[in-house]
């Protein structure tokens, strides 16, 4: 089942096509991967599926609907959540902290009971929410493996932990569907591998994954479809193998031979 | 002890002033926590705030006697706050956030406009004769000892102590206080943490010019309520929220009362003219950007490159 999918979505700067007519699909229940040289238009594709852009033209829908325009914190509600190519975490804020963010909009709702009858009840009501807040962002902790890190200000992690703790708080959203970008970026092999990992323990949770990276390994390894985007426009879909022996793609990569 | 006595009379005197340029300050850093801009109309939206306290008052309070009248002054300014939070919520839908992504100039060029506007619209309505505003009580001084308090000190403390209580309780344990938070660290991230940052930034406004329309209201009983009221009040009270540390609510509060401190005792202590009293802000706020330009409790920023 297609859970996202954008229909000929074009993204311009003035004069600059940034994103052309792409048709990109995120089947549920799977990991996709957004490939390409720099500049191809992955992070500008991103930013308009979770509504920090809007498209020049085209649409995109989450689960059918059309979402095109909606508001960054409508679609997270919706159930998408992201993370940044440059990592954007509340960096004054300590680890357990930046999770309990996510939670936020998922408090102080169907909590009457105590919350209109005296200041004192709803006091002790914004207590047991805030506690109740802390032990789910705790468990998305230990998901990552993060909760020696818990009281650390976020700034202070060593940066592939940086980097986990970013999806730990994008998932503390429950999304259905999760978007990575560039999640492997200056880590190291032994880093890398263990993102892998996680990145299949975050399917088997049931959540759709579409991830842009660079590193081809992980990729190759993990994406169970892979769409190819060069100079803002899609010239390939496929399985890992098919991408691979692509001559479009290998053309966009390494240039076309002399003849 | 005659100067001991003296010290604490201009201790009570400077800790109420400081405390009503600190409930202005507030509103200052607030919305530069949140937006990064500096929302000059603020000055304006408190005198609107006090006309409208003085209007509801001046209707009730023939009503009303004796201690009643309190009621009635409290009441006049639950609605002044009201309506300057409305005012404030209104000017930033209408004058700032069709300008949230031009450059930064722009809307502080526009809050400056809103501020003339207001000011303007002000005298065309109401006049430019200043209005007093009764006092709600007898303000014959009390003693302690041998310092002197009026009724209207402690009325301003005693506001003053309850607001930034509440303020901070607000901000640190409620879900719209965390939300604030959240978005004067990063708004896109907060946004894609679900908050609703729009709405944020409506309540923000909300809250500071209701803040500011009390301390309007406050000075009202002593210095009257006139159109250009707000400019050098608001000034001011922008130089405490550069002092304290704007975009911190914790250091609004302390360069306030500092603020306050500085004024009373530079004037008494240190034998400035009264009428370089307003001065003394102004030297204070080259002093501090010279020695530390983030203020007394603001974080020096590293520009990244």
């Amino acid at each position: 089942m297609i859970l996202l999918e954008t229909k000929a979505l074009t993204r311009t700067y003035g004069g600059v096509v940034a994103v052309s007519k792409v048709s990109f699909q995120a089947q549920e229940g799977l990991i996709t991967g957004l490939i390409g040289p720099n500049g191809a238009g992955k992070t500008t594709l991103f930013n308009n599926m979770t509504g920090l852009d809007l498209p020049t033209a085209g649409k995109v829908y989450f689960k059918g609907k059309d979402i095109t325009g909606h508001s960054a914190h409508k679609i997270c509600r919706m159930g998408i959540a992201r993370t940044f190519q440059n990592i954007r975490l509340f960096k004054e804020l300590t680890v357990t902290e930046n999770v309990m963010v996510g939670r936020h909009f998922k408090t102080g709702r169907n909590v009457n009971h105590g919350r209109t009858l005296t200041a004192v009840g709803s006091y002790l009501q914004m207590n047991r929410e805030h506690q109740q807040v802390h032990a789910e962002a705790m468990r998305w902790l230990e998901f990552f493996g993060l909760e020696p890190f818990a009281n650390e200000l976020a700034k202070n992690l060593p940066y592939g932990h940086q980097r986990e703790l970013e999806i730990a708080r994008a998932l503390a959203t429950e999304p259905t569907l999760l978007f990575l970008d560039e999640p492997a970026a200056g880590m190291n092999p032994h880093e890398t591998a263990s993102l892998m990992a996680t990145i299949r323990r975050i399917r088997d949770l049931g959540i759709t994954v579409v991830l842009i990276e660079h590193d081809m390994k992980l990729v190759m390894n993990i994406c169970d479809t892979i769409s190819v985007l060069n100079y803002g426009e899609n010239i390939a879909n496929g399985t890992p193998s098919e991408i691979r022996g692509n001559p479009l793609v290998i053309e966009a990569y390494l240039g076309k031979e002399e003849e | 002890m005659g100067s001991m006595v003296e010290f604490f009379q201009h201790l009570m005197n400077g800790l109420t002033l400081g405390g009503i340029y600190a409930l202005i300050a507030l509103g200052y850093t607030m919305v530069y926590g949140i937006l990064k801009f500096i929302n000059f109309a603020h000055g304006d939206v408190l005198m609107v705030g006090s006309y409208i306290g003085l209007f509801v008052y001046n209707f009730i309070r023939g009503e009303v006697l004796g201690a009643w009248s309190i009621l009635a002054f409290f009441l006049s300014m639950l609605v002044g706050m009201v309506f300057s939070a409305l005012l404030g919520m209104t000017i930033e839908k209408v004058a700032y956030k069709p300008l949230r992504k031009a450059t930064r100039l722009a809307p502080l060029l526009s809050a400056i406009g809103i501020s003339f506007i207001l000011s303007n619209l002000a005298a065309w309505f109401w006049g430019t004769k200043s209005r007093k505003l009764e006092y709600p009580f007898d303000n014959s001084p009390l003693y302690i000892g041998e310092v002197s308090i009026t009724p209207h000190q402690i009325l301003i403390l005693a506001v003053v102590v309850v607001m930034m209580v509440s303020l901070k309780l607000f901000v640190d344990k409620t879900r719209i206080g965390k939300a604030m938070r959240a978005t004067s660290l990063d708004q896109d991230t907060a946004k894609l943490m679900g908050i609703r940052v729009d709405r944020v930034i409506s309540i923000t406004f909300a809250i500071g010019s209701a803040l500011a329309a009390t301390a309007g209201i406050l000075i009202a009983l002593e210095i009257k309520v006139y159109p250009s009221m707000g400019t050098m009040t608001g000034l001011k009270a922008f130089v405490a929220a550069v002092v304290g540390g704007i975009g911190s609510i914790s250091g609004a509060m302390v360069g306030g009362i500092l603020l306050g401190l500085l004024e009373t005792f530079g004037v008494a202590l240190l034998g400035i003219p009264y009428g370089l009293r307003d001065t003394i802000a102004f030297v204070v706020l080259i002093i501090i950007l010279l020695l530390k330009p983030e203020g007394i409790l603001g974080k020096a920023e590293k520009e990244k490159v």
